[in-house]
């Protein structure tokens, strides 16, 4: 009996052992990413920094300029993210655990622009500088400043030179979008149709479907939509993913010479697929600037209280194709590998 | 709960009280996890003074609440070993209609509606599991993908702002002495202090690990099977209910969108809490304890500075840790 108590004790003893040095673990990693000791950071400026998502190159990018930015600062930054697109909870909490631990500022890219409002007015309430990244909240107002994309004007774009590359034929138009509801996907997309000289009801928009950014789901999409309008020419994608798999489904059709791509984000990769023909012109976001310019205002904050100029700040697009068109600034793919994130 | 019954038949007459006592405590299903989660608050108070303040405690409590009663409903299906992969999409499915109705028809009507809505989607599960004798898993998995695709058409995938003070009445502060909470964390403890109550004290209790443990013992013994494994899953869609209530007390905003990921959270907080998922074995006791692990771990690493992809390392090595823990207490003293 005694025996067999004091084996599971050990065992007991070793499952805590290992939970010890796995925290252990944590927390050194914990130091090397933050650069200063976990103790005394009263003096360090703390920066928080709040994602959608944590795989999403377009974040990834964004956390690691932020990380640049920070340490050429000085200044610790934890960076944080909400479980999936549409993760309200996740964001919450993760304000709430960056208020208790005491940072100076937050960046966040809000997964709903009106969710988690009142966590954001709580942080700043308590003195916490909150600066939106990417995407507004609304009102506006709800933070101290954004600095983003102004995804109506790269809508427009992205529409205006689809439209030209049409070369005067009637658009049918098929529009791959991204999260219903969505803030940045909503703008991108009255955008486009602006910029194709179009209005929600034309009758020149043969369908869409939502694909939330995502390849896989933007090629059945496009599967199903091409289906329905064979004879498509024009395609609307809110982001480079949905473009590539947009352009698998079309190629797969042997359309791909009737339909001309147009697409939004500026990664590395989507650089390449414009660069390649798979898609036609893409509009170069610049996330690490969102970033270093969020991480530059809550440092100067932190140091004097100044605050950053308040509501949208745009950090401007650029759009990249190798076939520009008459009346529209663009830039060439060897302009956007240079630039491109991811 | 069953445990000390066992702990006694066992331990021969001739041992002393301690050893007694101690080997009931060694013997306990709760003794992995809330080794662990006292482990976990000691290690998080050393590292970061901040952690143990009656502040971020009560952040703790307000941030485990919606995934903590949903957590109730889980330990109830598991324990007559089935399983609710839908029951995080009813209570989302709960909030669009709470949002939607109170807009139009006031708060009172709205959350009468919810409660036949998430109690309905709840009986769906249980009749089709009971009646048409499929497994849980298929049942639910359809169920949740129809569910989720039904809010987004419900929502016209639109968020829906929540107004009406009973409605976020849930995210309201409340004192407790000197500790300051919300009436969602009270909520939360009602709901375990019930559920705990039912599950232990009555026959309907003792009903529901008889079916989980041995269904065929239970109907030979007069159980009556199909309606205890039914009145579990009406009770889910009860339980459902108060979660999206509390949910939109959290965030008054009703999201088609959100809690994509509370399914999978309650089966980790049941399955921390030492719940077997063979049925029969556990309570809601351990699954309280399974949800604060989760919560102090998410916070008390934000809290160290650890990056979010860390927590989720964390979050995973910990579940596993804790269940062969829990596996191998339970091999050497049940079998």
């Amino acid at each position: 009996m005694n025996r067999r108590l004091s084996q599971r004790l050990l065992v007991a003893a070793a499952a805590f052992a290992s939970t010890a040095v796995l925290f252990g673990a944590t927390g050194c990693s914990a130091d090397n990413a933050g650069g200063g000791g976990g103790g005394g950071s009263s003096d360090q400026v703390t920066i928080g920094l709040i994602t959608k998502t944590d795989s999403n190159p377009y974040f990834v990018n964004m956390r690691e300029a932020a990380q640049k930015a920070a340490d050429a600062k000085g200044a610790k930054l934890v960076a944080l993210a909400g479980a999936f697109d549409g993760d309200n909870e996740g964001q919450v909490s993760a304000i709430e655990n960056l208020v208790s631990q005491g940072v100076d500022g937050i960046l966040i890219t809000p997964n709903s622009s009106s969710g988690i409002l009142s966590a954001i007015k709580d942080a700043r309430d308590q003195g916490v500088l909150v600066i939106a990244l990417d995407t507004a909240t609304d009102p506006a107002d709800a933070v101290d400043a954004t600095f983003a994309t102004d995804n109506f004007a790269a809508g427009v774009a992205q529409g205006t030179w689809v439209k030209s590359s049409l070369d005067g034929k009637t658009p049918k138009v098929l529009l791959l979008d991204g999260t219903p509801g969505g803030t940045v996907d909503t703008l991108r997309h009255q955008g486009f149709i602006k910029g194709m000289g179009l209005t929600e009801d034309s009758p020149e928009i043969l369908g869409k479907a939502d694909t939330h950014g995502d390849q896989t789901k933007a090629q059945t999409a496009m599967e199903n939509l091409l289906e329905r309008a064979p004879d498509a020419n024009a395609v609307y994608t809110i982001n480079e993913p949905a473009a590539a798999g947009g352009f698998a489904a079309i190629k797969a059709a042997g359309k791909a010479d009737q339909i001309v791509i147009g697409s939004i984000d500026g990664s590395c990769t989507g650089v390449e697929n414009v660069k390649k023909g798979i898609i036609g012109a893409t509009v170069m976001q610049f996330p690490g600037k969102m970033a270093t310019s969020g991480v530059d205002a809550i440092v100067a904050y932190a140091k004097d209280g100044t605050k950053p100029k308040s509501g949208f700040n745009d950090t401007g697009s650029e759009l990249i194709t190798d076939h520009p068109v008459d009346g529209l600034e663009s830039k060439d793919t060897a302009w956007g590998a240079e630039n491109c994130w991811g | 709960m069953t445990t000390p019954t066992m702990a006694i038949k066992k331990t021969p007459k001739s041992t002393s009280t301690v050893q007694r006592a101690r080997s009931r405590v060694l013997r306990s299903p709760l003794f992995g996890s809330t080794t662990a989660l006292i482990l976990a608050v000691i290690i998080f108070t050393v590292i970061s003074p901040r952690f143990i303040a009656p502040g971020n405690i009560s952040l703790i409590l307000q941030q485990s609440v919606v995934i903590g009663i949903l957590a109730v409903a889980q330990t109830l299906i598991i324990l007559t070993a089935g399983i609710d992969l839908s029951i995080g999409a009813i209570a989302v499915m709960g909030t669009i209609v709470m949002a939607q109705v109170a807009g139009a028809h006031g708060p009172i009507v709205a959350m009468a509606l919810t409660l036949v809505v998430c109690v309905v989607l709840g009986t769906l599960n249980g009749v089709l599991v009971t009646l048409l004798r499929l497994p849980p898993f298929i049942v639910t998995l359809g169920t949740f993908t129809a569910i989720a695709a039904a809010t987004r058409l419900l929502a016209g995938s639109e968020t829906f702002q929540v107004d009406g003070a009973l409605m976020t009445f849930l995210g309201n502060t409340v004192s407790i002495g000197s500790f300051r909470t919300t009436y969602g964390v009270i909520a939360m403890f009602v709901v375990y202090i019930v559920c705990g109550f039912a599950l232990t004290q009555t026959a309907w209790g003792r009903h529901v690990y008889a079916v989980g443990g041995n269904p065929a013992a239970a109907t030979l013994s007069g159980v009556k099977t199909n309606r205890t494994i039914l009145s579990v899953y009406v009770i889910s869609g009860i339980i459902a209910m108060i979660a999206a209530w509390a949910a939109l007390g959290r965030i008054p905003n009703a999201d088609p969108n959100a809690y994509q990921n509370a399914n999978l959270e309650t089966i980790t907080a049941v399955v921390i809490g030492g719940t077997s998922l063979f049925g029969g074995r556990g309570g809601v006791l351990g699954t309280l304890i399974g949800t604060l692990i989760v919560g102090v771990l998410r916070n008390g690493l934000t809290l160290a500075g650890v990056d979010s992809l860390y927590q989720n390392i964390a979050t995973g090595v910990l579940v596993i840790v804790a269940v062969a823990v829990d596996q191998f207490l339970r091999g050497r003293t049940s079998r």
